[in-house]
């Protein structure tokens, strides 16, 4: 008995042992802490549970493969309701946490990241806006802090434009487009690239506001009818996409004719709106679909462990939750890149993480080794260029599912990047920063 | 025995007529006060400034002004968060386009702009009332927006809409750390709080009430209901606008003429519902209910789903949590219909006779 119980206490303590072994290596596992503003409710939380969904899984994924180089990823949500005060009341909240080695936030939402522009510069945080809020970011030597990546508003309104040219024959002149916008920050950000496009290109273009929410648009659409125009851009967001796609039907305007922004072409906005959406065009800067390896991966390993982040498991692979993967992956791949510079196998503090945005190269090659090839675009940022693309995929709705039309296109540079230019200079001014030189950072 | 007034004279008309006669609330005010002034800048940490007593304060103004329109006067509106954006984006072009203005100059003046708009979309209260009044105001809602929306020179020309604000500068320093900016709003919230319960209690408060309570009974007696109530929408505006200017520069930062949505007018509405209709204590009361309360389920309830191991995600806790905050405001609504300032009153009756009640 007795020699049974010092046996046990032995293996015990040599267990104990192990243990405080193992503890030390266990405690030195460096992590990076990412902040998720996330929205689950509210109308439109059905968009953000797809793109956190796989934002988290993309995480987990990351994790279960060994983390990022050694690394894990932590990370903690905070419900925004899409409202702009409760998102800075949420980024306040997480912010002692991330200060030490964030991740780069991503809000999904153009009004909470206009709010956070300032706030994270001055708490020097990195903050992503792909593909939506404050443009002007672009020209990072104003907005060392923020990046708008993979591409903005106004370089899809104008790769839009491009893709409607080459449909039409290589010229637009002559030609009337409609651009039906949601009446917010967000809808009236590409007016003056659509207005500049329309100089050059000659078409005529007639701006209707839709007012927020956007589910009732009778007066909007007999204007449409009345117009008779060859294209309806539209930059709808939430309930009002598919509102506009049934009302279009309703008042017999070809779904053909009718291209969306990357937030007017998901499955949450053609499956509620039946049939009417077959047809239907938009601009998206991921591939939707199981297709990439990657996220037939991600549902393999995180899901086969019974991790997933999603409950409802239709979502993979939908618009939104590749977009939050690539947003993932590209967070992810801006702290390898700050990895390769300050150090293998540490965690990054947020200068550093900065830098690694800054200095991102994504490019084919990478993409294919990640099993992301098609999933996004190349990217490649500088201080100069925040963006690090500006190119956007054409797709159509077949009545079940999402088809590319079109290769990667690429919006008119050189006709939008300076517009960024100005307004940042304009805004350098009105918030009395100087500009850093880009021609000093490497 | 707390409040016990055995003993405290009053000798003079001043001394009867005084904010608060009762020498122990003199005492706790004094101490609220200081205690706001000198010990929060020293001990709360950025999160509490930036997320929680710097909304708080300046939601507490919106309410107030609503308070002194819809309480003290009677005059339901559902335009509040249109005034604050006139504020807002007013303080905004005088702080842009006029080259040196004083920060406080421009809030001055964001409440006069304020409360014209005010006193404009006000002149149908000399004919209707009530619910009917009510739906006259939410013209001003949806007007204003518009307007901002549309006339791309109330932005700065800004493509998108959205303004962001400047820096603010006060006597040549940079008012930039977040205890900086709660002083400035507490500073301001104080004064005009102060000179809100001074109203209130001279002549023009009590012509608001009498208007309040029966117009035409008011209009015999002498007083002239045109000016009453265009004074109060005034009043009443003035307040949202600064209050607005300060949501815009001591708060977010930067706005966008959506975020003055109904929802805001309504959350202002409640606030002074829950608070307590025609109370200065409730507007305050009010404001940290609809505001701190959602604030606090949302940390409470995640902490409190992990420790009893419930089987929530991030969605449902936040489902959880809305459901949980309607059920409390009903719950204080039927437990004392006249609001939280109320239920302060009635603690301290009781306590005035404690521990002895008749």
């Amino acid at each position: 008995m007795i020699a049974g119980f010092k046996k046990l206490v032995v293996a015990s303590s040599i267990a104990a042992a192990l243990l405080t072994a193992a503890t030390p290596a266990a405690q030195a596992a460096e992590e990076q802490f990412f902040m998720l503003p996330s929205y689950r409710v509210g109308p439109y939380g059905a968009n953000g549970q797809a793109f956190y969904g796989g934002f988290i899984d993309y995480l987990n994924y990351i994790n279960m493969k060994g983390g990022i180089d050694g690394v894990q990823a932590t990370w903690e949500e905070c419900e925004t309701e899409y409202n702009n005060a409760k998102g800075v009341e949420c980024y306040e909240r997480m912010k002692s946490k991330a200060l030490k080695a964030p991740g780069p936030i991503h809000t999904m939402s153009t009004g909470i990241s206009y709010a956070l522009v300032d706030k994270a510069a001055t708490d020097k945080l990195p903050l992503a806006m792909m593909g939506y809020g404050l443009t002007s970011a672009v020209d990072g030597s104003v907005f060392p802090w923020a990046f708008p990546l993979v591409t903005t508003y106004q370089m899809q309104a104008s790769a839009i434009v491009k893709f409607l040219k080459d449909k039409s024959g290589g010229s637009l002149e002559g030609k009337k487009i409609v651009f039906l916008y949601h009446d917010s920050a967000y809808g009236k950000e590409p007016i003056l690239a659509l207005e500049a496009e329309a100089r050059l290109n000659k078409y005529s273009l007639v701006q209707i506001p839709v007012a927020h929410p956007g589910n009732e648009q009778g007066a909007q659409w007999q204007r449409i009818r009345q117009e008779q125009p060859d294209y309806v851009i539209m930059w709808g967001w939430g309930v009002m996409n598919m509102t506009a796609i049934k009302t279009a039907q309703k008042m017999g305007y070809p779904r053909e004719k009718m291209i969306g922004s990357w937030w007017a072409g998901s499955e949450e906005d053609t499956v509620p709106a039946g049939d009417a959406a077959k047809g239907y065009m938009s601009a998206t800067w991921n591939v939707a679909g199981k297709g990439v390896p990657l996220i037939a991966d991600i549902e393999k390993t995180v899901y086969g462990a019974g991790k997933g982040n999603l409950q409802d498991k239709a979502k993979i692979g939908t618009i939104l939750y590749n977009r939050g993967v690539s947003a993932a992956v590209l967070s992810i791949e801006a702290i390898r890149t700050a990895q390769a510079k300050y150090g293998k196998g540490k965690a990054m503090g947020a200068e550093q993480v900065r830098w690694g945005l800054e200095n991102l190269n994504l490019t084919e090659a990478r993409l294919k080794a990640l099993g992301a090839t098609g999933l996004l675009p190349e990217v490649k940022t500088s201080c100069d260029n925040h963006e690090g693309s500006g190119k956007v995929k054409m797709q159509q709705w077949d009545g079940a599912k999402w088809v590319s039309l079109t290769d990667w296109i690429e919006g008119n540079k050189a006709l939008v990047h300076p517009l960024f230019k100005a307004d940042a200079a304009k805004y350098a001014k009105e918030k009395g920063i100087t500009p850093r030189d880009c021609s000093k950072e490497k | 025995m707390f409040y016990r007034e055995t003993g405290q004279f009053k000798t003079s008309y001043a001394a009867d007529q005084q904010i608060f006669p009762i020498r122990q609330d003199r005492i706790g005010i004094a101490l609220l006060l200081a205690f706001a002034f000198v010990v929060v800048p020293l001990v709360a940490s950025n999160y509490w400034f930036n997320a929680i007593l710097i909304p708080f304060l300046i939601f507490s103004l919106a309410a107030l002004g609503l308070n002194i329109l819809t309480g003290y006067a009677g005059q339901l509106s559902l335009g509040s968060a249109a005034f604050m954006a006139v504020g807002a984006y007013a303080a905004y072009n005088f702080q842009v386009r006029v080259e040196g203005m004083p920060i406080l100059v421009s809030f001055i003046l964001a409440g006069l702009t304020s409360a014209g708009v005010g006193i404009l979309f006000g002149l149908p209260s000399l004919r209707i009332k009530g619910f009917y009044l009510a739906v006259a105001t939410l013209a001003a809602q949806f007007f204003i927006v518009w307007c901002l929306t549309k006339f791309p020179y109330l932005s700065n020309h800004s493509s998108s809409g959205v303004i962001s604000v400047p820096g603010i500068e006060m006597l040549g320093m940079k008012i930039d750390a977040p205890h900086e900016r709660y002083l400035l709003v507490l500073g301001i919230v104080a004064l005009l709080a102060l000179a809100a319960k001074n109203m209130v209690r001279s002549t023009t408060g009590r012509a608001w009430m009498a208007v309040r309570d029966m117009d035409v009974a008011a209009e015999v007696i002498g007083i002239r209901l045109m000016r009453t109530k265009l004074l109060a929408f005034a009043i009443s505006s003035f307040y949202c606008g600064v209050a607005g200017a300060l949501y815009a520069f001591c708060y977010l930062g930067s706005v966008e003429p959506d975020g003055f949505s109904l929802d805001l007018s309504f959350k202002i509405l409640f606030m002074i519902i829950v608070g307590g209709v025609g109370s200065i204590l409730g507007s305050f009361l009010g404001a940290a209910f609809i505001l701190l309360l959602p604030i606090f389920l949302d940390i409470f309830l995640p902490w409190l789903s992990a420790l009893l191991q419930l089987p929530f995600d991030g969605a449902t806790v936040s489902h959880i949590q809305l459901m949980v905050f309607g059920a409390l405001i009903m719950f204080f609504l039927i437990v004392e219909p006249h609001g939280l300032a109320r239920l302060w009153q009635i603690g301290k009756e009781k306590l005035r006779l404690w521990p002895f009640p008749h």
